[in-house]
């Protein structure tokens, strides 16, 4: 089991492992050095004569890959946890039944219905402004900004969300951007509705892949792809340039990189830490009473995601707007974005793991298991010295 | 949660309580099912190696690949009498079996110098030149009485490792 406190990780304690020196440079700099926040390996004690027990002794070794199996940290953060059911019994079932009968029955048409006039209207007064106005960028741009808010209003309320916002509204200024956590493709609506963000997302195939080419473009938005590596370097030129413009709207980032179950939180990554800008942190935190609203995009693409919150009965979240954060002086990228990490779990109530979001799509780097078997050969060769 | 929708019933749980020979109570055998579904995605009745090496902490594990051996395709059942070497109630013995057994990588019963160099091979990565294993493993062989040449069984492993013993527990979260 593996949980960090929120201390600042970066005062590693390297008397721990005061003999086996890892060089940062052989360790991805992309993120903190794991090694700092897993159990201390299978180190005797230096000083003390080597023995044939001692090598024979893998029981650490052995301890943290049963460990692992039981229970892991990183995969109890892309569990989904449903609302507990509570028609159990004769009384409350039928109950649910006639629930079940206003959701589906009533509710969801209802929905449907509200979702399609707002798409008329959206598309009846962006496609004259997109095409008429293609002269007067600023006005276009206002219009299509709006209008992009008002179709987000109406996602919103095809699911009933009740949304509430705290802390003062984000203005459109250079030199900031915005980091949220991230639970599902709904964050972005939810935002959305109040302010319209340019926002930097990975390309998604279908429908969605149809709104993001043509509607979002229009507010700015920047797509990637995570399996293109070289993708990062123009990405991040793409986000410096537009943080950098006096006229764009103001850049959302969710910095996870994937979806995360709104329990704990996975390290940030640090592209945007890195951009020289003040960084507005917001937290938000869903209310799984009614539903739960992590997007478990294993289990289910985002048309059924949607789908489930438009037969729920609401969709309740806070939204947290914080005090701008700015890099301190002598504080790396890194260090930066796990405290401003560190002030949203702590604002959402979320826990921190030491783990890559993207380990959900690909296996540890080797370099975490070469620094293990580093440390165990050190240790063997110092002690090996002792007589 | 996993996919599968099988709960089990008190007499599985009793069933397996008593193949593992009561190390853990009933409440960790639910919980390691409920475990045992999250890994097994696809609901086939056993863990694939795959799905082992999702979880990035068992993945990172030098050992992870002699472990795999021992449980890839392992049904529940199977899967609980693995782990329960690892329960706090378990005896210093059945721990050093499994130990033993992660050395025996032909389960001939027998653990030779050979045997022991490639688990120190695994352990220790690129960072010992097999030069540098055999001339430890062979000092500290000779010290401890034994030759190049000599097989171990698992009655010298508990002798050597018996005392002060070792700790290998794991704690199954119970909600």
């Amino acid at each position: 089991m593996v949980m960090i406190s929120q201390r600042n990780p970066l005062s590693s304690s390297t008397s721990k492992m005061s003999k086996l020196t890892t060089s940062s440079s052989e360790l991805d700099l992309d993120r903190p050095n794991i090694e700092d926040y897993l159990p201390t390996d299978s180190i005797p004690q230096p000083h003390a004569k080597l023995r044939l027990r001692d090598l024979l002794d893998i029981s650490p070794t052995l301890t943290e890959a049963a460990g692992a199996i039981v229970d892991d940290s990183f995969t109890r953060c892309f569990k989904s946890n449903p609302p507990e059911p509570w028609n159990w019994n004769i009384y409350l079932f039928p109950l649910w039944c006639l629930g079940v009968v206003v959701r589906y029955g009533i509710l969801f048409p209802g929905r449907v219905l509200i979702l399609t006039i707002g798409w008329i209207i959206f598309l009846s007064c962006y496609i004259p402004v997109h095409v008429l106005l293609k002269g007067h960028d600023k006005l276009r741009k206002r219009l299509e900004r709006a209008l992009v808010e008002l179709i987000c209003s109406f996602f919103v309320a095809s699911w009933t969300g009740v949304v509430k916002y705290h802390g003062p509204r984000p203005c459109a200024r250079p030199k900031q951007v915005f980091v949220a956590n991230h639970t599902s493709m709904i964050d972005f609506i939810v935002l959305e509705q109040m302010t319209a963000f340019a926002v930097i997302m990975q390309k998604h195939p279908g429908w969605v892949g149809l709104l993001q080419s043509t509607i979002l473009e229009s507010v700015g938005c920047i797509w990637f792809n995570r399996s293109e590596a070289k993708d990062r370097e123009i990405v991040a030129r793409k986000l410096r340039e537009h943080v950098e413009g006096y006229d764009n709207n103001p850049l959302l980032i969710f910095p996870e990189g994937t979806c995360v179950n709104n329990h704990y939180t996975v390290m940030f990554k640090k592209g945007a830490f890195e951009l020289g800008a003040t960084v507005c942190p917001i937290a938000i935190k869903y209310n799984k009473i009614f539903v739960d609203a992590f997007w478990n995009s294993r289990k289910q693409s985002f048309t059924t995601h949607l789908l489930q919150l438009m037969t729920s009965w609401a969709v309740v979240c806070d939204v947290w707007y914080l005090e701008p954060q700015n890099m301190k002086p002598g504080e790396t990228a890194i260090a930066f974005a796990e405290r401003v990490r560190g002030i949203i779990s702590a604002r959402a109530g979320l826990k921190m793991v030491p783990w890559d979001g993207y380990l959900k799509y690909s296996r540890p780097s080797p370099k975490h298991r070469e620094s293990k078997q580093k440390s165990f050969a050190e240790s063997v060769l110092l002690r090996l010295e002792e007589k | 949660m996993g996919s599968a929708s099988s709960t089990l019933t008190q007499y599985d749980i009793e069933d397996v309580q008593q193949h593992c020979n009561n190390l853990f109570s009933q409440q960790e055998i639910v919980s390691l099912y409920k475990r045992f579904c999250q890994l097994d995605r696809t609901a086939k009745g056993f863990i694939s190696a795959d799905e082992f090496l999702s979880v990035p902490e068992f993945a990172m594990n030098p050992l992870s690949q002699r472990l795999l051996k021992m449980v890839d395709g392992l049904n529940f059942k199977d899967f609980v009498i693995f782990l329960s070497a690892f329960s706090a109630k378990a005896s210093m013995p059945q721990k050093i079996e499994i130990i033993f057994k992660v050395y025996d990588s032909d389960y001939n019963g027998k653990v030779t110098f050979k045997d022991i160099m490639e688990v120190l091979r695994d352990l220790s990565g690129s960072y010992m030149s097999d030069k540098q294993i055999e001339e430890v493993l062979i000092k500290v062989m000779q010290e401890a009485g034994y030759s190049k040449d000599s097989s171990l069984l698992l009655d010298d492993f508990v002798k050597i490792l018996e005392h002060p013993g070792l700790k290998m527990e794991v704690e199954v979260p119970v909600d």
